[in-house]
């Protein structure tokens, strides 16, 4: 097995090649209680910072989703201190105003792009702040819209703005005030509230693990995209 | 009528309180044969032009703005156009300042490029129009007058400049002590150009905001005053704070000096939106001194369809 030399907090550590840099920090024989979630990309725990050797920039990235360099320095983020605004869905107005308002060092933004280049998701981060700077909610909420709130974004920032906090913001108003109304989830939220499903429940949840787990690997699934060549059956 | 295409920078005001001052410009333009192009992405131009010669920083988020209009050029949705329009006064004087900061600095603009490392270099090659000068240099007031449908003959309009469309003179779109561009414009569409003493005082600007806003009182009915004097109607302009400020304020300067009578402030491009019979256009619901009365005065919106 090839090994790679890399460096946790400064300490040096001789690791396989090829594992991500979550699993090498275990290999080294760390234990995560923080900083480690779904182990695949999506739920935005595990922030990580790096160097990589011979290089000036400070890159940012999920440790479950980048594998270790030889010579790479680097550490863990476990949590991203951020003020988030208070706020009563019901009672925000989504106007021009409704982010700055909430999040006034948003008009900070110097158009560094320091958030863009931090981002794990390639979103276009500053963009987003610029478009909430305009009062553009739909955009904010459409560019920030696979943002997974690892706060890689509020840790670069020179103007010290909460991005992901901003994003999530719009997303809600958008989704509140400016998105078309769904019918069809309006329908299923009565029937649930009318108590047509509470039948099928209570039979699930009587289920053994058994039981549960086999009707849960036969369950139907969606057809994926229709770009997707269709299986044959044989 | 051949269509000129232009790349546009709005700014954020434009898309904010000034949206009537957008609205009548785009009406306007495309009356003219003239499209402006939203540059696809744009951030802040910087709102203030930094003063401090080492800050380099402080000069990224112009030239930004610049390079999109370069590869709006390199994805061939512009036809070999670098004249960037610009309708807010304060934007206009940020990226012209900053445009002319990195080009006679090679080092600078050097720096600039290898800190914005995700886009392609700035090559210099963007000049930061003023819609006025479109209107002068590339249109023509002569053409303009032309194309005047409802003649604005009775309407006594003063114009107001403020800092940032003249200041500092290598940035200016006219002499900074006796600009004429507006007053050419208000000729054009046949109304009478009002001078006022106090066309370039500074309105106070960004004291609008904070404990300080009587500075911006004072000075309001100061220029409005110095164009009532003159017999002037209304007032135009091309700046959204300056607007804000003769605008908005006006209420403030009535606390302060009872005697005092509101007066409309209007965009230059309103004025234009009802020469050209496109009152529609002219996106009077969003100012505050309600511009109505005089103009019922003078007899200049019966065609009017939206009130």
């Amino acid at each position: 097995m090839k090994m790679v030399k890399i460096y946790i907090m400064g300490k040096e550590y001789q690791v396989p090649e090829g594992l991500t840099i979550m699993k090498a920090m275990e290999y080294a024989g760390y234990r995560y209680i923080r900083g480690a979630g779904c182990r695949a990309g999506f739920c935005g725990a595990c922030a990580t910072v790096f160097r990589k050797e011979g290089e000036y920039k400070l890159h940012a990235d999920l440790a479950c989703q980048t594998t270790v360099e030889d010579g790479m320095y680097l550490v863990q983020l476990p949590f991203t201190p951020a003020n988030k605004a208070v706020y009563d869905i019901n009672k925000v107005k989504a106007d021009d105003k409704a982010l700055v308002n909430f999040y006034p060092e948003i008009a900070r933004c110097v158009s560094c792009n320091t958030c863009t280049k931090a981002c794990p998701q390639e979103l276009e981060v500053m963009d987003y702040i610029q478009a909430s700077l305009r009062g553009d909610i739909q955009g904010a909420a459409d560019l920030s819209f696979d943002c997974i709130q690892c706060g890689l974004c509020a840790m670069r920032c020179p103007a010290e703005i909460a991005h992901y906090h901003v994003g999530q913001l719009a997303r809600r108003l958008a989704g509140k005030y400016l998105a078309p109304p769904a019918p069809d989830l309006a329908k299923r939220v009565k029937e649930i509230e009318k108590g047509v499903f509470d039948k099928e429940v209570k039979k699930l949840m009587g289920m053994s693990i058994n039981r549960l787990r086999k009707l849960y690997n036969e369950r139907d699934i969606e057809p994926e995209e229709e770009e997707e060549p269709k299986r044959e059956a044989d | 009528m051949k269509i000129k295409k232009f790349p546009y920078y709005p700014g954020c005001t434009l898309k904010q309180t000034a949206k009537n001052f957008e609205k009548s410009a785009m009406g306007t333009a495309n009356y003219l044969g003239i499209e402006l192009k939203e540059l696809p992405r744009w951030n802040c131009c910087g709102a203030v032009f930094s003063l401090t010669s080492d800050d380099v920083m402080h000069q990224v988020a112009a030239i930004r703005n610049l390079i999109r209009v370069q590869e709006m050029n390199d994805s061939g949705m512009l036809d070999n156009e670098y004249h960037l329009v610009v309708l807010c006064s304060m934007c206009f004087n940020v990226l012209k300042r900053a445009n002319i900061f990195v080009t006679k600095d090679a080092e600078t603009l050097f720096k600039i490029n290898e800190f914005m490392d995700e886009e392609p270099d700035y090559e210099g090659t963007v000049e930061i129009t003023h819609f006025l000068e479109i209107l002068r240099d590339f249109m023509g007031f002569e053409k303009i007058k032309e194309k005047v449908v409802q003649s604005l003959y009775g309407l006594k309009v003063s114009a107001y400049y403020g800092c940032t469309l003249l200041r500092p003179r290598e940035i200016g779109i006219d002499d900074p002590e006796a600009p004429t561009i507006m007053e050419e414009l208000i000729a054009s569409l046949g109304a009478t150009p009002i001078d006022n003493h106090y066309k370039s005082l500074c309105c106070g600007s960004y004291h609008t905001v904070g404990k300080d806003k009587d500075i911006v009182a004072r000075r309001t009915y100061k220029i409005i005053e110095g164009a009532r004097e003159n017999g002037a109607d209304i007032i135009i302009t091309s700046c959204p704070l300056c607007a804000f400020n003769l605008d908005n304020r006006q209420k403030l300067s009535k606390k302060i000096y009872p005697d005092f009578q509101y007066m409309p402030v209007l965009y230059f491009t309103q004025l234009m939106a009802l020469a050209f019979g496109k009152e529609e256009e002219a996106g009077f619901e969003g100012n505050y001194i309600d511009p109505y009365p005089v103009l019922e005065k003078r007899d200049l919106i019966h065609n009017l369809k939206v009130r």
